[in-house]
């Protein structure tokens, strides 16, 4: 039976690790701002050598991408 | 609205490369972008420098039109103590600032302010949140200082609505993450708990003789610690305050089923006699909580206590030995020499001494068509100059002003809204001494046998617990909120809902609530007007600031003629001038045609117009009132007394008579404090009122009434200190929402019934001392989840049915 002991013992430790990760979100401020990192997920990260031309080549998706009818 | 009687031009209109609005010319450019004004320009010209164009790609003319620019001076921020109140924090080097940017509109508004650091190197961090409309932003004090940040984002168009109230809120949001963690820890330990529970409620026989059982007994003694110390903590507290105010609520009983529940479950565990009820009792604490989710919801980006100070300037520029300087508003002192820009505010009474006032009082009154003022005058803090540059002497300080004086009478102290009466506490009073005696009854009835009196006297208490009851609330409550949201009808709280439902009178603010606030509508009577006299009208009302000119510019869609002379503009009268060598005349009666003003009682302002001193006819310029007005005041009229209180004359009082009937009581100049004692004797005679205004001549009656809605046309702009903001187009929907929190109310009242079923079934088991935990662990959740299913359901449909979803 003290199979069953191990177990419990796994089974506390990933549903306590839970807990902390949960608690931790929490306190790091996830929770608060439920919108805008919707969008921020969908800015492209800078291209540090900017050529115009295949920026406003990707425009159109990009801007369909992240156009939000707000409110 | 001006209704726009207009010939549209051919061409297509060239839209501004920056914020979208319409060019006039295509001058202003670079390269192919074109833009509406040199300021626009320039923000093009600062983020194409620092290579931050993305701002265009993301959404398109996302920006912020700076045509109606007015450069600022932000000099007061170098103001130790004022930066001090502004700032969140600061060790001397880094300092963290948040500002609230109402213009915040889009996701390039986004994008743009969390790489504020490309445009300055001094700035470290930005980060945005497009709910609240607020951005935070670490800076390097030695590189940058506040005021070249504020000016930053100014540059860019995105000038911080800067007033000293915004530090409330963090209040809120620290609870908010303290309800978090509560329901993070009980839905934890319930889990867990009722998965060691497990064996139990199956009964495995060999499980109960094995020392396994033991062990999961202290693991759940273990877990719900914490629920019982931390998260349930709160009903503990409510509960006691209530009971040191004698007063009954709701958590006593909720309370004495928690701690029963947890005490008679430490018992059984030590003693090893059973299996005790933490899960029942995990799982109660978990589902109040969620609860409370519901009740806390409120609306972030909206404000419902506002008072003067969060929208009258920080700061001011005053004239000191004939310098301009800034100074903070608070440490304005009487005869300080105010210069009061184009759409300023004016923050303390003050005498006009300089220049031409126009005087725009739409946030006192609601209306916003400008008061003119000259010399001398009087002007009321909290009007706003349209127009040129004045210069005011203050007569008193801000606090002490007119309309401020408000905030010190004692309805802005009061609390708001006691929920000694709210329903629930009431059932609750009589329910915990029902409760309380039926144990006792069951205790006795098995005396002489003593652990069957301590399980029925415990298990009536256990299974009493009135959590459904105290969940019913919250969940109706709180759908409602959500169902008036998307009618753009916001309410602070769940209090207000309830208070609603009892409502017997409602006050109605004239200006601004009846009518739509600077939608006066123009209309020209008498012959029509040729395209060349139209030319020529443009041209002349085109060099006067008059409000009514400006209604009559908005008028006609027509180029200007360029050859005006002898312009004349004689206050109180009217205009004139020569325009291509024809003599036109704009104005009153007297001074256009030497009519006298025939009829004293009219609805409209009458402008008389000449040509070449040959009187073409009039514009009426009307007061629209609100569309279906008549609907709305005839069906409130059936079921509530109405009032109507205003601030203007009673010149509308025959109109008014039309949409009100004869027995409405209509009172007519009113004060503000006239209006807040007003509330008062109405309250005094045991009626309970709602106040629908606007301006912040109403907030002390707002603040009075028992639901004080404010009318908005736009939910974020300033609104006085209500408990609701209703959109303006939502005006119409204004009985099916009164109507709606009664159906609510009823809602709550059957969800009570309900629960009540409930607890008789779990009664006949507790009595007869044989609850066991698995009748407790399925009973209470499952009448904890089937009142909130019920309550959400039948709220839904209720408004589906009032097409209010």
């Amino acid at each position: 039976m003290s199979v069953i002991l191990i177990l419990i013992g796994f089974s506390l430790s990933v549903a306590i690790l839970f807990l902390v990760l949960y608690l931790w979100a929490v306190k790091s401020g996830q929770y608060e701002d439920k919108y805008t990192p919707s969008v921020r997920i969908l800015f492209d990260d800078e291209i540090k050598e900017k050529r115009s031309d295949d920026k406003s080549s990707d425009k159109s998706t990009k801007s369909n991408k992240t156009k939000t009818k707000l409110n | 609205m001006i209704q726009i009687d207009k010939y549209m031009p051919a061409e297509v209109k060239l839209k501004c490369y920056h914020c979208g609005e319409d060019c006039d010319s295509d001058d202003i450019r670079i390269e192919d972008k074109v833009f509406c004004c040199n300021g626009c320009k320039t923000v093009y010209e600062i983020l194409d420098q620092n290579n931050l164009c993305t701002y265009y790609t993301i959404d398109e003319t996302p920006g912020i039109t700076k045509k109606k620019e007015i450069k600022r001076n932000y000099d007061f921020l170098d103001d130790p103590q004022l930066k001090e109140e502004l700032i969140d924090f600061t060790d001397g080097n880094t300092t963290k600032v948040t500002f609230s940017i109402p213009q915040m509109h889009c996701s390039s508004c986004i994008w743009i302010l969390e790489n504020l650091f490309k445009l300055n190197p001094g700035i470290k961090f930005s980060r945005a949140d497009f709910l609240k409309k607020i951005v935070t932003i670490q800076y390097s004090e030695k590189e940058i200082s506040l005021k070249e940040v504020v000016e930053l984002l100014d540059a860019i168009g995105y000038e911080p609505d800067l007033n000293l109230e915004g530090k409330q809120k963090e209040k809120s949001n620290s609870h908010n993450k303290k309800l978090a963690y509560k329901i993070g820890i009980a839905g934890f330990a319930f889990g867990n708990i009722m998965l060691f529970s497990f064996p139990e409620y199956l009964h495995i026989e060999s499980f109960s003789q094995d020392s396994m059982r033991e062990v999961f007994g202290y693991l759940n003694i273990l877990f719900s610690l914490p629920v019982f110390f931390y998260s349930a903590s709160e009903y503990f507290i409510s509960a006691y305050k209530g009971l040191k105010k004698k007063i009954v609520n709701i958590d006593v009983p909720v309370s004495i089923g928690i701690i029963v529940l947890f005490v008679r479950s430490l018992i059984e565990i030590l003693t090893q006699t059973g299996a005790g009820y933490l899960d029942s009792m995990t799982a109660l604490v978990f589902l109040l909580l969620v609860g409370r989710i519901f009740q806390n919801k409120t609306y972030d980006a909206l404000n419902f206590e506002r008072n003067y100070k969060s929208y009258f300037p920080i700061a001011v520029t005053i004239r000191k030995n004939g310098k301009e300087t800034t100074k903070p508003v608070g440490k304005l002192k009487v005869r300080d020499r105010i210069i009061i820009k184009n759409n300023e505010l004016i923050p303390a009474d003050s005498v006009l001494i300089n220049g031409r006032g126009f005087i725009d009082y739409g946030f006192v009154t609601g209306e916003s068509n400008p008061v003119e003022k000259v010399n001398g005058d009087l002007i009321y803090a909290g009007g706003k100059q349209v127009g040129g540059a004045i210069e005011v002497e203050t007569i008193k300080e801000v606090s002490q002003s007119y309309l401020t004086q408000l905030w010190n009478n004692e309805a802005f102290s009061k609390k708001y809204h006691s929920d000694i009466n709210s329903l629930v506490n009431v059932v609750s009073k009589y329910f915990t001494f029902v409760i309380l005696s039926i144990a006792t009854v069951a205790g006795i009835y098995w005396w002489p046998q003593t652990n069957i009196a301590f399980n029925a006297f415990t298990a009536v208490l256990i299974i009493a617990c009135p959590c459904a009851l105290a969940l019913s609330t919250p969940f109706t409550l709180g759908n409602s909120l959500r169902i008036y949201g998307k009618n753009k009808f916001y309410v602070k709280n769940t209090d207000v809902v309830e208070a609603m439902s009892e409502i017997t009178d409602i006050v109605f603010d004239k200006t601004g609530t009846l009518t739509e606030t600077g939608s006066s509508s123009v209309k020209f009577v008498g012959e029509p007007l040729t395209a060349e006299e139209k030319i020529l009208i443009k041209t002349l009302v085109r060099n006067s600031a008059h409000p009514l000119s400006n209604g009559i510019n908005e008028l006609f869609d027509v180029p200007v003629a360029s050859n005006v002379d002898d312009f004349k503009e004689i206050p109180g009268k009217g205009i004139e001038a020569t325009v291509n060598g024809k003599k036109v005349k704009i104005g009153s009666g007297m001074f256009v045609n030497h009519l006298a003003n025939e009829n004293k009682i009219e609805l409209s302002t009458k402008v008389y117009l000449s040509i070449d001193n040959k009187t073409r006819g009039y514009f009426a310029v009307k007061n629209n009132y609100r569309e279906n007005l008549n609907e709305i005041i005839g069906t409130l009229k059936r079921d509530y007394k109405l009032h109507l209180l205003s601030g203007d004359n009673d010149s509308e009082k025959p109109e008014l008579e039309k949409f009100f009937g004869e027995d409405t009581v209509m009172k007519f100049r009113q004060t503000p404090q006239e209006k807040l004692d007003y509330i008062k004797s109405l309250q005094s005679g045991n009626k309970k009122v709602l106040m629908i205004g606007d301006g912040l001549n109403d907030a002390g009656a707002l603040k009075q009434s028992d639901v004080g809605i404010a009318v908005s046309e736009n939910a974020n702009n300033f609104s006085p200190a209500c408990d609701g903001i209703l959109e303006s187009r939502s005006f119409g929907k204004l009985n099916e929402f009164i109507k709606f929190s009664k159906t609510s109310k009823r809602i709550i009242i059957a969800s009570f019934v309900i629960s009540f079923i409930y607890n008789v079934v779990g009664m006949y088991f507790a009595v007869q001392g044989t609850l066991s935990p698995v009748i407790a662990a399925v009973l209470m959740p499952l009448s904890s989840i089937s009142v909130v299913v019920f309550t959400t359901l039948t709220t839904n449909l209720f408004a589906k049915k009032k097409k209010l979803l």
